[in-house]
């Protein structure tokens, strides 16, 4: 897990058990994290990406990684900011400061997600069992983020490395899609 | 099940992505106060329906969320094309003459 992006901003929670570990698939839940949500308009992305410390990617489903940063492309207006827990205020504030005069909406979303980290040589095939994309490197490089379904939930992917994704959930749905990602894996050890 | 295409994401994604919000480029009367109770009821629920080259509301609602509008044959549930939101609508009858309708 040494070479994937990021890796100083998503870590395994220490205290959780592992979700799954198996020989060539595991399954660790995610330290919490600052989670924001920017919908901002084109004009004030240069001031929130150097409020932020890591510009703002336009660049539709990519991220841009800075120092204990992390920035997510959403959709065309809209971007997910990672931070470590305990920069929640300084973030927060600063990036407020900088738009004060501009339209824009800066909302606190830490808690709303929960995210494990799903790596091994099958990880893609596990996530495959719920997810209806091609997770071909060439269609989906490293760093690539997208939103989407997991069976009937709706899920947040990212690739930070080649066999390595966090996967983010709504809190009330982990157990949904942690449980199910265990349930298929068992598949893995039958064959 | 239909592959859309997301013209925000510029990616082709699975139909349980997205949802169909119906008949594009229908305006809000720009007055509401001032619209006959007729005129309201078309602007709400009066819709062409069309069977054949139809153009419509999508939104990558699991996705980025955005909506955007599709050119849908609606026998053939082929898709003709796809542009975003505010982009004035294309011609129905070339695109259908393109596909051979
Ligand atoms: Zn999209």
């Amino acid at each position: 897990m040494s070479e994937t992006l990021a890796n100083d901003l998503i870590t395994p929670d220490a205290d959780a058990a592992p979700l799954l570990s198996q020989p060539d698939v595991s399954m660790l839940k995610a330290a919490p994290i600052t989670r924001l949500s920017l919908r901002a308009r084109e004009t004030t992305l240069k001031d929130a990406g150097s409020a932020f410390g890591v510009e703002l990617p336009v660049q539709p489903m990519t991220c841009e990684i800075g120092e204990k940063r992390a920035a997510l492309w959403m959709g065309p207006d809209e971007w997910t900011l990672l931070a470590p827990a305990d920069d929640l205020k300084s973030t927060f504030d600063s990036i407020e400061g900088k738009l004060e005069a501009h339209p824009h909406a800066l909302v606190d979303i830490s808690e709303r997600s929960e995210a494990i980290i799903v790596s091994g040589e099958k990880a893609v095939w596990l996530l495959n069992t719920g997810i209806f994309i091609d997770f071909s490197l060439e269609a989906f490089p490293v760093g690539t983020i997208t939103r989407t379904i997991f069976h009937k939930s709706p899920v947040m992917v990212w690739r930070t490395g080649t066999d390595t994704f966090v996967v983010e959930a709504w809190v009330s749905f982990m157990d949904y899609v942690s449980g199910l990602l265990v349930q298929s894996a068992r598949e893995l050890e039958a064959a | 099940m239909l592959l859309v295409y997301c013209p925000h994401c510029d990616v082709e994604r699975a139909e349980t992505e997205f949802s169909c919000r119906g008949q594009a480029h229908i305006a809000r009367p720009s007055d509401p106060s001032q619209t006959s109770d007729e005129d309201w009821v078309n602007y709400l629920y009066v819709r062409a329906n069309t069977k054949g080259v139809y153009a419509e509301r999508w939104r990558h609602i699991h996705g980025c969320g955005r909506f955007f509008n599709a050119v849908r044959d609606t026998v053939s549930d082929k898709f003709l094309k796809f542009y975003k939101a505010g982009e004035s609508m294309p011609d129905l009858e070339a695109l259908a003459k393109e596909a051979g309708k």
